[in-house]
């Protein structure tokens, strides 16, 4: 009896009636210094500063079994019209069980192991306009079902909604030398993308040292091809149908992280692989202070079609990546990643920098820089030679 | 970013200690067969004063103090699930909740005793989950004057011990042990504890670094008893002498026996915290 009673105080005290509500967010300053004026028409010259916001809202019930999660996102850009925007990043409620788990409403979904490109990843469409790595994310509308037992977790998925990629504006920087027109955006399955509905599996899993992911699906390619309009002045995106089967994993020995993904897609034209492989090592402090530095080396490969017109670009097809990564251990978590992608054919090079440190408790300061050099003419990155540039934020977290 | 390790157990079976002699390493004069026995026999019951807890669930604040005495502090909640099992180690799940920039980040960790434990970073950012490497036995964690092995490296056959004596400290009779790790890459060549004689609970450690010189004293405090005869501490206080910065953790009340299974502790449930 000893043993009961505090037990079931603390049952009562863990499962309250009323659900927790908790709302956080960031607020962010952003200024971008381009090093050359934009050279295409009506582009932005050298400075871009704007804004962004976003709040999460989170209930959480029954002490977790349930939670509904609202997370709206805006940027309010000073120079570029279509930068500014909104999107509900996540809007869902889930229902969290041993072994069963359901999700419905707009989320975010990471797959996959590799640092330089994200090849696997494939559920979420890029937010193309906040940053050209393919790591910010619009919200995808989806049912997913998770099946969590010993032999791994089975995730199933039904995407009822294509988001299409919003591309930059005329006045915008880090875009192709011809605008691409949203509304111009076509499918397989008609003009209308509420049409679209896209299936997709995923198997996740750990055997010791390897972690194993295997996935599946079936839709609209979340990056579409450009066809040239007919007045030849813009791009119209494409969005094929497509069928990927993706394989990603990480086999991690001591300090050694050995990484790769890959890829085939079938799309109405081809069938193609992609993949991207290399490894991750660390040197454990190497200050007194007990710092890392991790070195970061990547190999990419795409055999795609390079037309634009069959297949969407892509300009990690036949790159290397190489970076180092210094991370500081103190207490303002202060960070620096520097690397830089090589076209191992033509030898145009990007670079990025990415640093950040916390001042006090809720401020974190950072500076990002994208530069590219010597890019080819018949490079993808050719709509970008002129954008090399330097990001300095300051995040407010409340 | 962070790389969160497992604390589990509030640091509790961390501690005892004696005379090691991992291939090659020198034997202290005293480390005779009886008295590694009998350091032994000291750390495993203080290690096993818990057995039986199953599962437990507690939050903390970590205090950070520079050398100048600025301050700034963390927020973490632990989730620690038994296995009793002495030659695997246990789970735990870490979740930061401040700073605010980290809120959600959380750690996996799988225990093992000497080969690498299997550890699981989620970075709710990217809603990416990171298999990362626990090879980064001796480096700060989150800045702390904990090192990862200080929280990672709770398990009785991580060491090898020796028996030195008994002194007394605050008032209690202690047993004194030095203990050795047995696992790669650790910062420390010995450690000595303290473990009172009345309830077999470590009070006291002293770190040596690879130069054989004092590095740091973790000083446990606050014991309470819960049901069951579990005792745990409820502050930490880690002072580091080389460079006169100190980390203060100070725990909330434990619940045990929450339930908590194997299932609560694979890599897929990363995903449900933010």
């Amino acid at each position: 009896m000893k043993k009961i009673v505090p037990c079931m105080m603390l049952f009562a005290a863990a499962s309250p009636v009323a659900a927790d509500f908790e709302l956080t967010g960031t607020l962010g300053a952003e200024n971008r210094l381009f090093f050359e004026k934009g050279t295409l028409p009506g582009q932005i010259e050298t400075y871009q500063g704007s804004l962004e916001l976003e709040l999460d809202a989170r209930w959480t019930l029954s002490d977790g079994k349930f939670d509904v999660v609202a997370v709206p996102y805006a940027r309010l850009d000073g120079r570029d019209n279509r930068r500014t925007h909104f999107d509900m990043r996540e809007a869902y409620v889930r229902y969290n069980g041993n072994t069963i788990g359901v999700r419905a409403g707009l989320a975010k979904v990471f797959w996959g192991v590799a640092e330089s490109v994200h090849l696997v990843d494939i559920i979420n469409q890029s937010d193309v306009i906040e940053d050209i790595d393919n790591e910010d994310k619009l919200g995808q509308p989806m049912l997913e079902v998770t099946l969590q037992k010993d032999w791994g977790q089975l995730t199933g998925y039904v995407l009822p909604a294509f988001r299409k990629r919003i591309f930059p504006r005329q006045e915008g920087r880090l875009r192709l030398p011809l605008p691409i027109e949203n509304d111009l955006a076509r499918f397989d399955q008609g003009s209308d993308d509420g049409a679209d509905v896209d299936f997709a599996l995923r198997y996740s899993h750990y055997f010791g040292d390897w972690d194993v992911g295997l996935s599946f699906f079936h839709g609209a390619s979340r990056e579409p091809r450009f066809v040239l309009n007919s007045a030849a002045v813009a791009f119209a995106p494409y969005y094929d149908d497509i069928t990927q089967f993706g394989v990603d994993v990480q086999y991690t020995n001591e300090a050694w992280l050995w990484k790769l993904e890959a890829i085939v897609r079938d799309t109405p034209f081809e069938t193609f692989s992609a993949a991207v492989g290399g490894l991750e090592y660390s040197f454990y402090g190497i200050t007194e202070a007990g710092a890392d530095l991790g070195i970061i080396v990547e190999f990419q490969y795409d055999d795609r079609n390079e037309n634009p017109l069959v297949s969407p670009v892509t300009i990690a097809d036949n790159d290397l990546m190489t970076g180092v990564r210094f991370t500081m251990n103190d207490a303002q978590d202060t960070s620096v990643l520097a690397g830089t992608v090589t076209d191992i054919n033509d030898g145009s090079m990007s670079g990025v920098l990415e640093a950040s440190t916390r001042f006090g408790d809720n401020w974190v300061g950072e500076i990002e820089g994208r530069f590219f050099l010597n890019v080819d003419p018949d490079n993808a990155l050719v709509g970008f030679k002129d954008d090399s540039h330097l990001m300095l934020r300051l995040t407010r977290y409340f | 970013m962070l790389k969160l390790k497992q604390l589990n157990k509030g640091l509790k079976a961390t501690l005892l200690g004696t005379a090691l002699v991992m291939g090659g390493g020198l034997t202290p004069a005293h480390a005779d067969e009886a008295s590694k026995a009998k350091g032994h026999e000291i750390a495993a019951r203080s290690d096993r004063s818990d057995n039986g807890f199953a599962s437990s669930e507690v939050t903390a604040v970590m205090m950070l103090t520079n050398k100048a005495g600025k301050t700034s502090t963390r927020e973490l909640s632990f989730k620690t699930l038994e296995r009793e099992n002495e030659n695997v180690g246990d789970k735990g799940l870490t979740v930061f909740s401040t700073p605010r920039d980290v809120k959600g980040t959380a750690l996996l960790s799988h225990a093992q005793i000497l080969v690498p434990d299997n550890q699981w970073l989620y970075l709710p950012a990217l809603k990416r989950v990171k298999r990362i490497s626990s090879a980064n036995k001796s480096g700060p964690f989150v800045g702390s004057e904990f090192a990862f092995e200080d929280f990672t490296s709770t398990e009785l056959n991580k060491y090898s011990y020796d028996y030195v004596g008994e002194e007394t400290l605050d008032g209690m009779k202690m047993d004194v042990i030095e203990r050795f790790p047995l696992y790669k890459s650790s910062g420390y060549t010995k450690q000595i504890s303290y473990v009172d004689q009345e309830v077999f609970q470590v009070r006291k450690i002293d770190f040596y670094d690879r130069k054989n010189a004092l590095l740091k004293t973790l000083t446990l405090s606050d014991y309470r008893e819960y049901d069951g005869g579990i005792w745990r501490a409820h502050t930490l206080t880690m002072v580091n002498h080389q460079t006169n910065k100190s980390t203060t953790l100070t725990y909330g009340d434990y619940q045990f026996k929450t339930g908590l299974t194997d299932s609560d502790f694979v890599k897929g449930v990363l995903k449900r915290i933010r």
